[in-house]
């Protein structure tokens, strides 16, 4: 519906025939149908975008008193947790916001791949979804380095060895992002820019990018089933209600559960015993000492434990990244007629089952020490996790789906 | 450096075993040093007030605390400022400076092989638990260099320098195949203090650095509270606006 059909007299009128703010509110938001059986699982796209807000603004105070620099930044850590008014507030905001980005994302990821929200024509929004999800990575390895306590030294010593497993190139690439022969101010200086710069404009594009996309297609729900296919007389989708006003009172209400129960951790228990703040960064960093036993933050052991699990760095790395990408490829490696979990036979569930208890699996175990019966299980995780994918493309077409409603389920 | 020549006349001067730190000298009890906890609250007002004397008369000649300024202590501990001059800022400080040693580290590498660690974090990196297991077990060892060792902590330079209010214990090992496992406690040297009267000394100073480790944790807690409540109550106005909304929706 464009402006011009509805002339408004005074200052909101002057600027809506200059700028289409009522227009745009109206497509984005009143006039976009979604379907009316979200359940759960739909809160997390809301609360991502939440936490990115969140993120960024308290982001911005932290830098206003942040000192980059070996020999400032862990100092200046501590100034904003006992010196500057609520700066303390403002750290366990922003350390808590991180791990909860995470949580948040990898319930979103795993309510798309539970109703086949990655299938056609989601393919798109997925692989936007998942490049946010690769930023968001470099985003919080970038954050965790700043802070310069020996646990941000050591893990980034660790990550950055990493690109040392590329061959011919690698060691000199790891002096290139490094800047220096060792983790060093130098890297602490360009991390820093990464982080509060260049990472998120990117984010902030992809997250655009990622939002336009899921206009366009329209939302999946949890039968997987097309609302635009059922229309009425006015061609509204018959399965459909207005975004605003209730789903936006839906997540408000999502938010205020959110909110709560990260209120609890933040005020609470900010460390969340050692997962969100370890013990070993309240010593700054010392490339002399090296913390026992070296682990990244919760997100990202089930990759590192995957990376463990293989004595040979290089395929290790290798291996990592395949555990890492291979999410990209699911809209065309799932050859499945039907798009929910609930209409998929017991094949896919059984291998999703499997898959989800291996993620669970290897992030335990990514935070255990690398020895012995950790180092096994890894391995035996690595057998679902990889299975799901490499033989999706066998079992989904083989898989005894169940017939689709013609319209969703719900009960008011 | 007087507490570490009174412990080595100890350890010269007096009789092995003088009296048996579990009571029954036949059969001593093991001691679990590895379940002891401190079982501090930082809502103490008159232990964290006793921790800052305990720290500035037995760590501050050594350690500092490099976050903490004395005016910010007094303010949390509700410590007067006649106190907090009189007895606890350091000569040629000011109440605003932070809380540093009078050791030069230049001499403290000579005597320790290292400079002390500042304590500001300490709580936080190794855990109040940690701190108050680490001064309590202290024990004779002739062979390092300060005459002592530490079970929490082994081969610490640091010397047992609560020794003459804890005492002067001896470690009992007993062999468990190639490897030495503590047993017991015997004190050599009794202390000015009582056991019970010396774990209460050391949970205070551990207190005190919980403290000084996060001086805005009970602020925290404290608004917690309230910043919950108020979330409780926005969800539940949030939940009722929400099926209103939805009520037509079949």
């Amino acid at each position: 519906m464009s402006n011009e059909a509805i002339p408004k007299p005074g200052l909101w009128g002057w600027i809506n025939r200059r700028l289409p703010v009522d227009a745009f509110v109206r497509s984005q938001l009143l006039d976009y149908y979604a379907p009316k059986n979200f359940n759960f699982w739909y809160f997390f796209g809301s609360l991502a975008l939440l936490l990115l807000v969140m993120q960024l603004l308290t982001g911005i105070f932290l830098t206003m008193f942040y000192k980059v620099g070996e020999a400032t930044a862990f100092d200046s850590v501590e100034y904003i947790m006992r010196e500057v008014d609520y700066g303390w507030l403002l750290r366990y905001l922003h350390s808590t916001g991180a791990s909860a980005f995470f949580l948040v994302i990898y319930l979103h990821m795993f309510r798309g791949m539970m109703y086949g929200s990655y299938k056609a024509p989601r393919e798109l929004l997925w692989l936007f979804g998942m490049i946010i999800y690769l930023a968001l990575m470099a985003e919080a390895f970038l954050g965790y380095v700043l802070p310069w306590g020996n646990m941000s030294f050591w893990a980034a010593t660790v990550i950055i060895n990493l690109f040392g497993a590329i061959p011919v190139i690698g060691p000199g690439l790891v002096e290139w992002i490094r800047g220096d022969y060792g983790i060093a101010d130098a890297t602490l200086n360009r991390f820093f820019s990464l982080h509060v710069v260049a990472v998120p404009l990117i984010l902030l594009l992809l997250v655009a990018l990622h939002l336009v996309a899921l206009r366009e297609v329209g939302s999946n729900n949890p039968d997987g089933i097309e609302i635009k296919a059922k229309k009425n007389a006015q061609g509204l989708p018959l399965d459909g209600i207005p975004f605003h006003p209730y789903y936006t009172v839906k997540d408000i209400f999502g938010v205020g559960v959110f909110l709560t129960l990260f209120a609890i951790v933040v005020f609470f228990v900010p460390t969340f015993s050692d997962l969100f703040l370890e013990k070993a960064n309240f010593e700054p960093a010392n490339p002399l000492s090296t913390p026992d036993p070296i682990s990244p933050a919760w997100y990202f052991t089930p990759y590192y434990a995957i990376l463990r699990s293989v004595p040979d760095k290089g395929i290790g790395a290798v291996l990592m990244l395949i555990a890492v990408s291979a999410f990209f490829f699911l809209p065309w490696l799932d050859r499945s007629p039907v798009k929910s979990i609930r209409y998929r036979g017991w094949i896919f569930r059984t291998f999703f089952a499997l898959f989800t208890l291996s993620f669970l699996g290897l992030m335990y175990l990514g935070l255990q020490p690398a020895q012995g019966i950790y180092v096994t299980l890894s391995r035996v995780c690595c057998v679902p996790y990889f299975a799901f994918f490499v033989l999706m493309p066998f079992y989904t077409r083989i898989d005894p789906v169940k017939p689709v409603p013609e319209r969703v389920t719900f009960h008011a | 450096m007087l507490k570490i020549a009174t412990l080595m006349l100890a350890l010269c001067c007096l009789p092995p075993a003088a009296t048996a730190a579990e009571g029954v000298p036949e059969q001593p009890a093991a001691v679990h040093w590895q379940s002891w906890q401190a079982g501090n609250s930082v809502t103490d007002l008159a232990s964290l007030q006793r921790g800052a004397r305990n720290f500035m008369n037995y760590c501050n000649g050594c350690h500092a605390l490099k976050y903490v300024r004395y005016q910010r202590m007094a303010d949390d501990l509700k410590i007067s400022s006649t106190v907090l001059e009189a007895d606890l800022v350091a000569p040629g400080s000011n109440n605003l400076d932070y809380i540093t040693t009078a050791l030069p580290a230049a001499d403290a590498v000579n005597w320790f092989g290292k400079v002390p660690p500042d304590l500001s974090l300490i709580a936080r990196s190794k855990g109040t638990d940690y701190i108050f297991r680490f001064l309590k077990t202290f024990y004779v060892d002739p062979s390092s260099a300060t005459g002592s060792n530490n079970l929490a902590y082994p081969s610490a330079a640091m010397p047992a320098v609560l020794s003459d209010l804890g005492g002067v214990n001896e470690a009992v090992f007993r062999q468990v195949g190639d490897e030495k496992v503590f047993d017991h406690f015997v004190a050599r040297v009794p202390g000015s203090m009582t056991g019970p009267q010396y774990d209460d000394f050391v949970r205070d100073t551990v207190n005190f650095l919980d403290y000084a480790g996060e001086p805005t944790q009970v602020e925290r807690r404290s608004m917690g509270i309230w910043v919950v409540l108020f979330l409780l109550f926005v969800t539940w106005l949030s939940w009722q606006l929400k099926k209103e909304y939805w009520k037509g929706v079949h």
